[in-house]
């Protein structure tokens, strides 16, 4: 007897719970990382692939390595700008890692190359320097790093498409004025310093006006020998 | 790691600049003693010593950007000149490996130097002084643990008359206190450790006491907020429920944003979030309970002044009119059409505090600077609000801030574009 009437209290219960008007629990982000990084979605899109602003860089793509480290230096502030500083500034670095790995597994298609505003004299000093270098000022070919494609290398060094000339020659200056820095021995510094604003000009027009390579992807780390030390690029 | 996270600590320490710049020059006059050796570092009183250091929130302060931890030199800009932060480690030439414990104690709870100095009032010993003995000789164990660093105290650079520091006997005789906490018999346990943490080593006060053109804040006034000079943001009133006042706050919400920087009514941002990083989240849970009560007491019925605005009201209703449409446009989609947000990631902004408070101040700079709460180990990975200072004029950034403080119910009062103009140039480190 007892027993049946714990039973048809329990269905009761049961048949009464969707009436009960048991409140609704709260509707919950989604727990994807898209959601977590629309903080970075302004300046840079949602999945990295840029915007309109050209002092703001496309991120998709690029070795989650590299992207690290440039959270991690905004994390730090030896990476200095002031609203990227602010956004990282209380974040683990184990989360700058998963947010480096998001935007580098990411392959949104490149904008359309840059309608160039230089002299084909200009033009052609830029692909000369990223091709071969400039041997007698002690600048490497930019492609001996960053690629025959310019796509990168794993885990740390940037590709260079899908920039704009702005952007490329604010960091190229950033570098050269030591404003920017990176981990020693730091390479870009080092190169950087040896080229002229003519150079720097040049180097930006010629990189933004390159088509898409087929394939985005960096290369594997260690398909080239760097032609020399770089802090940000274990060997 | 912490000591890279230092670099946004000035903004919330307008005023709170240690002052222990003369510890180098004092180490050679102070004598040796016994009591300074190290503790074992595994010892319980270091351990101790370790946790209590983090609820003071020492590493904010004495710890640069990429800097050794506790070797002091960060720069802190305020209203009266930059002040550089000193060496505390048990450096003998350039920290504090001289100094004994009834030394370290001496400073902490009457504001001088072994000498007799005096400490600028940056450095928060108006709470420190109600720490006790046994709290801060167990926080000297700790620091005599730390690996020396040999790195000289940059001197302050204050402007004209600040650099005299004679002065501070002026400020210290209308704004300092000297004394320990005393429990309050009346109340319980729980809440008298509460209100030890909030009023001694949190130094809560530093932002959550409006502070005045004397860099001073008075006791009658305290915890009732006020904005924080050179961080333009508005450190608001624990005690009124129309601001961060948590009267009606369940003791879960509370404990929840105090430990993780998140919770149901609410997230941490701007200044805050230095706080819950380097400090809060490494607090027990009983201590996390007991600030969450004594900070509850604090709500008192009396409510602040009711916002006021410089908006015509006509102009008010245009502005309602466009905030809503860039709202349901460009926010709706987290916060929601209703304001209910997706808590604790996507915070409601119907009935949220900060959003309708008197200070329009920290929604604007929500709006324009975006930002994340903090990532401490209770929520690692917390969802960002993007910056739309890039894509927003003005007048919309006003029509949007008006439009959330007026809506649902909200009690706020409309802004202008002036408004958002002005802190545009708000610092952002």
């Amino acid at each position: 007897m007892e027993r049946r009437w714990f039973s048809s209290a329990l269905l009761s219960v049961v048949a009464l719970g969707p009436c009960v008007g048991y409140a609704q629990p709260p509707e919950q982000a989604p727990d994807t990382m898209e959601a977590r990084v629309m903080a970075c979605a302004p300046c840079h899109g949602a999945k990295g692939e840029g915007t309109n602003n050209a002092y703001f860089p496309r991120l998709a793509g690029k070795p989650a390595g590299y992207l690290a480290n440039q959270l991690l230096a905004f994390h730090t502030g030896r990476r200095h700008y002031p609203p990227m500083n602010y956004l990282l500034a209380y974040q683990s670095d184990d989360y700058l890692r998963k947010i480096a790995d998001y935007f580098a597994a990411q392959r949104p298609p490149l904008p359309p190359p840059a309608i160039h505003e230089v002299s084909d004299e200009v033009l052609a000093r830029g692909e000369s320097i990223v091709a071969h270098g400039d041997a007698a000022a002690g600048v490497p070919a930019c492609s001996s790093c960053h690629g025959p494609h310019l796509t990168g290398m794993e885990p740390a060094i940037p590709g260079l498409l899908g920039l704009r000339a702005s952007y490329i020659s604010a960091q190229l200056g950033a570098w050269r004025y030591g404003t920017r820095t990176a981990t020693a021995p730091d390479c870009m510094q080092i190169v950087a310093g040896h080229l002229t604003e003519e150079d720097v000009k040049a180097i930006a027009a010629f990189l933004a006006s390159r088509p898409a390579a087929p394939d985005l992807s960096p290369a594997p780390q260690g398909s080239f020998v760097l032609p020399f030390a770089c802090g940000s690029e274990p060997q | 790691m912490t000591s890279a996270t230092a670099s946004f600590a000035r903004w919330r320490n307008v005023l709170s600049i240690a002052g222990l710049a003369g510890a180098s020059m004092l180490a050679a006059f102070a004598a040796r003693s016994e009591d300074a050796k190290s503790a074992q570092p595994d010892s319980p009183l270091v351990a101790k010593g370790e946790y209590l250091a983090r609820a003071g929130d020492c590493i904010a302060c004495h710890t640069a950007p990429e800097g050794k931890l506790f070797a002091g030199g960060l720069p802190m800009p305020t209203p009266f000149g930059t002040l550089y932060t000193s060496n505390i480690t048990p450096d003998r030439e350039t920290g504090i490996g001289t100094w004994t414990a009834d030394q370290f104690y001496a400073m902490m709870h009457t504001g001088r130097f072994p000498d007799g100095g005096l400490l600028y009032p940056a450095m928060p010993f108006g709470s420190y002084t109600k720490v006790t003995r046994p709290d801060s000789d167990a926080i000297f164990a700790y620091l005599r643990t730390i690996p020396p660093v040999r790195q000289a105290n940059r001197p302050h650079d204050l402007k004209f008359p600040f650099n005299n520091r004679s002065l501070i006997l002026g400020w210290r005789t209308l704004y300092f206190n000297e004394g320990e906490y005393k429990p309050d018999p009346n109340q319980s346990a729980e809440w008298n450790r509460g209100a030890y943490l909030v009023e001694g080593l949190g130094h809560c006060a530093m932002c959550h006491t409006a502070i005045n053109a004397l860099g001073g804040s008075s006791e009658s006034e305290a915890f009732q907020g006020g904005l924080i000079p050179m961080q333009n943001w508005y450190a608001p009133s624990l005690t009124s429920d129309k601001e961060a006042g948590l009267g009606d706050w369940s003791q879960k919400d509370i404990a929840d944003l105090l430990k993780t920087g998140v919770s149901a009514r609410g997230a941490v941002y701007g200044p805050m979030a230095e706080v819950i990083y380097n400090s809060l989240q490494y607090l027990t849970d009983a201590d996390i309970q007991a600030m969450a009560v004594y900070l509850k007491s604090l709500a008192q019925g009396t409510p602040p002044a009711p916002a006021t605005s410089n908006v015509p009201s006509a102009e008010g209703s245009l502005l309602v009119a466009l905030g809503k449409t860039i709202y349901d446009d460009q926010c709706a989609v987290c916060h929601g059409a209703e304001g209910l947000g997706k808590p604790p990631n996507f915070p409601p902004l119907a009935g949220n505090q900060s959003i309708e408070m008197g200070s329009a101040v920290n929604p604007i700079r929500m709006v324009l600077n975006g930002g994340y709460p903090p990532g401490p180990a209770g929520n690692p990975m917390p969802y960002g609000m993007p910056p739309f200072a890039q894509s927003l004029s003005d007048d919309e950034v006003a029509a949007v801030v008006t439009y959330i403080r007026t809506a649902w119910g909200n009690r706020g009062a409309p802004v202008s574009a002036r408004d958002a103009n002005t802190l545009r140039a708000a610092p952002l480190d």
